[in-house]
């Protein structure tokens, strides 16, 4: 597939094939549309990326996750091109970024995180922008625009100026726009931070379409259920590094043991030390001390034992849960149980990450 | 091949050519100009830096000093139209940088960034679109001219190239307006840079008056400044009375040859420098 194109990426367009000018790296690893390798960055005193490595294989997904400030937006600004490395190396498309940037742009959409949207244009005059200044041409460009104001039910807003648009159609038409010239590589810088979950949904949607179409993602998200939904490997970084890279599913098993929950019928001042020698680790109260959670090793009649030993206390239970940690157990563990200012209860209902997380921002 | 490319027939699949052929650069300039246009009507008080402030100088300037600045050979307010031609151009080039400082501030600029086009189309377009608005504001000049009893002594030929004049060294200046947008902070310290070098160059000039009357040094500068070279040349061309032809000094001698040279020169400096900074800004 790779050598009919002169050794060119894994996915070309048949209407733009490369050219003899096209820069290939012939130690591209078959099928990578994004490698990273060693790459180190620094804004001033921050030391953005400290030495990070990671690989997209073509037609996959990878969710980039980690805290603010962990170093997501800097890889995604240094793999567009918008940003310089220090050291190491990034290609896309078999292409090196810092070399070759303008090779780079022909194979990339972008949806950064602050909307990069023309404010006083309409969306469908934004879109139209977008799509000439990509090469692909005034029609086909009015065309393809209408499809996805369409495709992110923006139709009804299309000829309206931007600037009266909400955040979320903002965000919606943002991602449409990267979209414009069908790029093989797609940067999707927090997509979703900010949407309904309506709206959410309609971006996951379009997001598993393009993955069926063949296209290379690279999404970042603080939601850890959008990388379990979407990404077919996840990358969690933290202070610039990586600290874990693996299938959402390994990344399960790889977390030790289970989680319990308890929830009391009324709070009590005994209940922590009556669950604590049943468990491994400390024990985090919330809901006014109704709520108890910890991490457990899911042995065998584990729920019995806690009621027993809640009940030989006089403490009465509510409900008790053994469950499979999610992704965001992992993340917690893996960065250290913080995520800025984010999550000040640290992770208090692991099973809806996202909601979570909504919730506290709002 | 994969599912991508098997999706998108070519038929429908929109081709996406290389940034570097010349009519590529034309077609990215054409785009980044209907959209500064764009801007422009919406935001149509913008404007008025080119429709209501010539309307007022113009009036302003004959009624007011006309009677009292006497010129040989003519009148003021065939003396001074050129001029206020020049001046309303000239300070209207401060609404380009304060543009292209906006623009830096916007997020659009990344999304331009990660695009397969023509960088310096962000510039050109604004430009082109910018010396629109100039024409816009040359068209006034002259009809409010014509109102307040201005007249050319001169065929039609002679009369569009004095315009044609002011007007391409208005375009010069828009590019070191550019670069003054490029190295400022904000739109707001692009306005005051583009105001302290903008009035001093309109006004210590034979605009608006004959130098003949002012102080020797202050003199010496106002011959030798481009404004007036571009004024007497379109003097010249409109067949107005140019009291600067009697004045020794090359530019005042050559007024037309000197505004075009001037022009050219500002052009060839300032618009590469331009770039060079417009990629020094874009570099993180």
């Amino acid at each position: 597939m790779r050598g009919a194109h002169l050794g060119g990426p894994a996915i070309v367009r048949t209407d733009r094939p490369p050219r003899s000018s096209d820069v290939v790296n012939p130690a591209l690893k078959v099928g990578d549309m994004i490698e990273v390798e060693a790459l180190t960055k620094r804004y001033g005193k921050t030391q953005a990326l400290a030495g990070v490595d990671f690989s997209v294989p073509a037609g996959t997904l990878l969710g980039l996750l980690g805290p603010n400030g962990a170093g997501k937006t800097t890889a995604v600004r240094v793999l567009t091109t918008l940003a310089l490395p220090e050291g190491g190396r990034a290609s896309v498309a078999g292409i090196d970024v810092v070399r070759h940037p303008a090779q780079v742009r022909r194979y990339i959409g972008v949806a950064a995180q602050d909307a990069t949207l023309d404010r006083l244009l309409t969306g469908r005059q934004n879109l139209v922008l977008v799509g000439e200044l990509s090469g692909i041409g005034r029609q086909p460009a009015r065309a393809r625009a209408t499809e996805l104001l369409e495709q992110f039910e923006l139709t009804d807003a299309a000829d309206r100026v931007v600037n009266g648009y909400s955040g979320g159609m903002r965000r919606r038409l943002d991602v449409a726009a990267s979209l414009m010239a069908r790029p093989p590589v797609l940067f999707l810088d927090e997509p979703t931070t900010g949407l309904d979950p309506a709206s959410r949904q309609r971006v996951h949607e379009a997001v598993r379409q393009l993955l069926a179409e063949g296209v290379t993602v690279l999404l970042t998200t603080q939601y850890l259920d959008e990388a379990d939904a979407l990404a077919d490997r996840v990358v969690v970084i933290d202070k610039g590094r990586v600290v874990a890279d693996d299938t959402p599913r390994e990344l399960k098993e790889a977390s030790r043991g289970a989680r319990l929950e308890v929830t009391l019928t009324a709070p009590s001042a005994d209940a922590v030390a009556t669950v604590v020698p049943l468990v491994s680790g400390p024990v985090q109260v919330s809901d006014g001390g109704r709520r108890l959670g910890a991490g457990v090793d899911p042995v065998p009649g584990l729920a019995t034992s806690i009621v027993r030993a809640l009940d030989r206390a006089g403490i009465a239970v509510d409900n008790v849960e053994v469950r499979q940690p999610s992704l965001d157990d992992v993340f917690f563990a893996l960065t250290g149980g913080h995520l800025g200012d984010e999550i000040p209860n640290g992770p208090a209902s692991g099973h809806c990450a996202g909601e979570a997380l909504e919730g506290v921002r709002a | 091949m994969t599912a991508a490319t098997a999706s998108s027939p070519a038929a429908a699949a929109p081709s996406r050519e290389g940034g570097t052929g010349i009519a590529r650069r034309l077609h990215d300039v054409w785009a980044m100009t209907r959209r500064n246009l764009v801007h422009i009507s919406r935001e149509p008080t913008q404007l008025s830096d080119v429709t209501v402030q010539p309307m007022l100088f113009t009036a302003l300037f004959v009624y007011i000093f006309g009677g009292g600045i006497p010129i040989p050979g003519g009148t003021y307010k065939d003396y001074v139209l050129a001029g206020l031609l020049a001046l309303n151009l000239v300070t209207s080039t401060m609404g380009t940088g304060v543009g292209v400082s906006t623009d830096l501030h916007e997020g659009i600029i990344d999304r331009f960034r990660t695009l397969p086009m023509w960088r310096a189309s962000v510039l050109v377009g604004r430009s082109l679109a910018d010396l629109a608005t100039f024409c816009l504001c040359a068209l006034i000049v002259g009809l409010t001219g014509l109102v307040v009893g201005w007249r050319p002594d001169a065929g039609l030929g002679p009369v569009a190239s004095g315009f044609v004049l002011v007007l391409f060294f208005a375009y010069s200046l828009t590019w070191i307006a550019i670069c003054v947008g490029l190295n400022s902070k904000s739109p707001e310290s692009a306005a005051s840079t583009g105001f302290i070098v903008l009035f001093p160059l309109a006004f210590i000039s034979n605009a608006m008056i004959p130098t003949q009357h002012m102080p020797g040094w202050l003199r010496v500068v106002a011959d030798w400044n481009p404004v007036s070279a571009v004024a007497a040349g379109t003097r010249h061309l409109w067949g107005n009375p140019n009291p600067s032809a009697a004045i020794d000094v090359w530019p005042m001698q050559h007024p037309v040859l000197a505004a075009v040279a001037w022009s050219a020169f500002i052009l060839a400096v300032a618009a590469p420098f331009a770039a060079w900074l417009f990629r020094r800004r874009t570099t993180e």
